[in-house]
């Protein structure tokens, strides 16, 4: 009887062994073609952006007179979502939750560096604290931005499914992700063998850990979407010709070729 | 007076519930096929309408950076949902910024993106139908192109940009503004949007000349197509006409008069407006636009000021350039063109025109921001000359002034209700309820300060008001231009010193 049973347990890591190799091609694989879709249709939408022209100045009004003056504009915007405070109650309530959310998704997306590096930097280490409790915190920033869209009849009026699924997309790799971090540890240095083997183009096996997997699983999906989504708004914001253009039509002609 | 509810004057201006379909009614009358034959557009919707509409709307999607990006990034965050004097007034959601983009943003996903195409309703995508087309002629006409959403908007997404690109989306399958199209038609034909021709001009100016000369026995000459004057003045028709755009077209005469100044208006281009913007035409837009460069370059003369419009302004400011510029036959000493108030307190703070503020101390004055002009353009050298040149020009100009509430005014300023070709009587629901915001504000001045004179500088803002302020029981002759206040206040006759 001992004897098939160590028969059954070797074929059994066997079979495992082999259904872990089979997944980990899987798996290098979809992360290799997610960062492709990610970069590609990333750079699309940029070059699609860049190359659409704007025929008139159409900048919102007071606007800046130079160059200098629209960089100087735009910094606020992007770090602290200026046009949100001049808004109402609700838009304080929706600047809360939106700008700790974004905040804390840089902070985690720096301390998640620490996989992405070897040596890791000294200013990696620095986000390692403020990254976990940007962890912890993250959530509680979507979920003002999930309830919010239910509470107020505008906003449940205007709300997509789309809008409902990159919420809960993103809540979901931030809850996996502290599951990963408190109860359903994993192995670290496996993690970080597996992010190293993709960047160095000679990927390895994949951690054996279901939660990672599903958290991974996720920010894949979150890449492939990004560059078809709303989610471009990151790039907009830059770019967004009401804001980022200069207000000199009379000092400086503004010409574009289709419309001469 | 009306058969809907004209909204209570409580000086509160209070965000209504979500009421599905409360203006579905109200659309735009049709340009019939004449019309729509003469400026260039298909007579009437065609059977193949969808294969034109998505051709138009493919070619303004590589044409547009501002809708292109705008259709693409919007996260519908809600901040502008509140921010539509539609929306305010009516609470039909299709007057919530983001909920009127979404009836382009449906379609593009639809036929222009990945997601649309593969996903259908889970995407929020939504072929095209009469239905859907019922919607576009409704709602991008209950739309005033004021872009107060896009200032609290993070990304400054304007729905002015979306609502000329639906116009003009609908011109291209046939389906147009009657009001809109007469309008634009009348300045490219005649040269201004009332079909004045010359001569009936020029009665209406010596009708002018007369009024001053009996009000001040002072001989004021508003001059017609004088060939080597130094300035063209460029108006709204209305201006020539219309009470109380008349007095601020006394106003400028005076100015210039008391300036000692040689100047004329053209018959040729004897409008400042441009109805091309407001459907959203580029071609339109640079032909009537193009009336007023002939002229001056046909009269010689060294300087072009434009009066008191806001649209006009934009154009004027913001695109004249781009459109028909250089303007090196000008006298590159003064901004091309350089805005009426601009001029007048330069002039004032020279002084080189003298007023008596005591002549208008029957009024206590308020100032509406017009948004063409608050928002898509200035006046002066500096960002935000055009809150801060109008408002000393009137502090200049009377003794009595009063800024309505903050967040009313300057960039957050409310439309008139009347404002990007929407000012036309089938309409007329939208227009009186769109106001409601700026009357509420007016009201809370009108019971703390007592104001009785409601100062403008936009020629749409003006016949917009004195037609809507009876609706809320205030009288129509509490509105009018800056210039009619410095009209009233310019002293006029041999300069002190001189």
């Amino acid at each position: 009887m001992w004897a098939i049973s160590i028969l059954k347990h070797q074929s059994d890591e066997i079979k495992k062994g082999a259904f872990m190799n089979g997944l980990s091609s899987v798996f290098n694989l979809l992360a290799y073609i997610a960062a492709a879709v990610f970069v590609l249709g990333f750079l699309n939408k940029v070059v699609l952006y860049f190359k659409t022209p704007s025929p008139l100045k159409i900048p919102t009004t007071p606007a800046p007179k130079t160059s200098m003056g629209v960089v100087v504009r735009l910094i606020p915007e992007v770090l602290f979502f200026r046009s949100l405070l001049k808004g109402g109650a609700a838009e304080k309530i929706l600047w809360l939750g939106g700008w700790v959310f974004h905040v804390s998704f840089l902070l985690i997306i720096l301390r998640h560096l620490r996989f992405f590096t070897y040596p890791v930097p000294g200013f990696v280490m620095s986000f390692q604290q403020i990254g976990i409790w940007a962890g912890l915190v993250f959530p509680l920033a979507l979920l003002i931005l999930i309830v919010r869209r239910f509470l107020n009849d505008r906003l449940v009026t205007i709300t997509l499914f789309a809008d409902y699924f990159v919420l809960g997309l993103i809540i979901t790799i931030g809850l996996t992700g502290l599951l990963l971090k408190y109860f359903a540890r994993t192995n670290l240095v496996d993690v970080k063998a597996f992010i190293l083997g993709l960047l160095t183009l000679s990927p390895v096996q994949i951690p054996d850990s279901p939660m990672f997997l599903i958290h991974f699983s996720l920010v894949l999906i979150l890449l492939v979407y990004f560059p078809f989504s709303k989610l471009m708004h990151a790039w907009g914001i830059l770019i967004s010709p009401t804001r980022a253009q200069v207000d000199n039509p009379q000092e400086v002609r503004h010409v574009t070729p289709w419309a001469q | 007076m009306a058969d809907f509810k004209v909204p209570e004057l409580t000086g509160e201006i209070i965000t209504p519930k979500v009421t599905l379909g409360a203006t579905s009614g109200i659309k735009p009358f049709p340009a019939n096929e004449e019309l729509m034959g003469k400026v260039g557009f298909p007579a009437k919707k065609s059977a193949d309408w969808k294969v034109k509409f998505l051709a138009k709307m493919g070619e303004i999607l590589k044409k547009y950076k501002s809708v292109r990006v705008f259709l693409d990034i919007c996260v519908r965050c809600g901040a502008c949902t509140d921010k539509c004097h539609y929306y305010l007034s009516t609470g039909d959601p299709r007057n919530m910024p983001v909920y009127r983009q979404e009836l382009m943003r449906s379609v593009y996903r639809k036929y222009f993106t990945t997601s649309g195409k593969l996903f259908g309703n889970l995407a929020a995508a939504r072929e095209l139908s009469d239905e859907l087309l019922e919607e576009w002629i409704t709602y991008f006409y209950q739309c005033s192109e004021c872009r107060r959403c896009s200032v609290f908007c993070p990304y400054g997404i304007d729905t002015a940009e979306i609502t000329m690109a639906a116009r003009e989306i609908l011109d291209s399958i046939g389906i147009g503004s009657k009001y809109n199209l007469a309008i634009i038609n009348k300045a490219e034909t005649i040269g201004n949007n009332l079909g004045m021709g010359g001569p009936a001009l020029r009665n209406t100016l010596d009708f002018v000349e007369e009024e001053i000369q009996e009000k001040t026995g002072v001989d004021v000459k508003l001059p017609l197509d004088v060939e080597g004057a130094d300035i063209l003045l460029v108006t709204p028709s209305a201006d020539f006409f219309a009470e109380p755009h008349i007095f601020s077209l006394e106003g400028y005469a005076k100015v210039f008069h008391q300036a000692g100044v040689s100047w004329t208006l053209s018959s040729h281009a004897s409008e400042g407006g441009n109805f091309g913007m407001f459907i959203g035409n580029y071609d339109h837009m640079k032909t009537i636009n193009g009336r007023i460069w002939k002229a001056a370059r046909d009269l010689k003369v060294k300087r072009v000021i434009a009066g008191e419009c806001g649209h006009a302004w934009r154009v004027l400011y913001s695109f004249s350039n781009t459109l028909h510029g250089p303007f090196d036959f000008l006298d590159p000493n003064y901004r091309v063109p350089q805005h009426i108030c601009d001029y007048t307190l330069d002039l004032v703070k020279k002084g080189a025109i003298k007023l008596d503020k005591a002549a208008n101390d029957d009024f206590s004055v308020t100032f509406h921001d017009s948004c063409n002009v608050a928002r898509a353009s200035r006046i002066g050298n500096e960002p935000g000359g055009q809150f801060t040149i109008p408002r000393e020009l009137i502090n200049a100009a009377c003794n009595k002034f009063v800024d309505m509430a903050e967040e009313t005014i300057g960039e957050r300023t409310f439309c008139c209700g009347g404002g990007g070709g929407v000012l036309t009587d089938e309409l007329i629901e939208v227009r009186v309820k769109g106001a409601m915001p700026r009357m509420q504000a007016l009201k809370r001045v009108k019971d703390s300060n007592g104001v009785n004179f409601f100062a403008l500088i936009c020629a749409i803002c003006k016949a917009q008001f004195t037609k809507i302020f009876p609706y809320y029981g205030i009288e129509m002759e509490e509105v009018g231009g800056i210039h009619q206040l410095v009209g009233n206040a310019i002293v006029l006759g041999a300069k002190e010193g001189v």
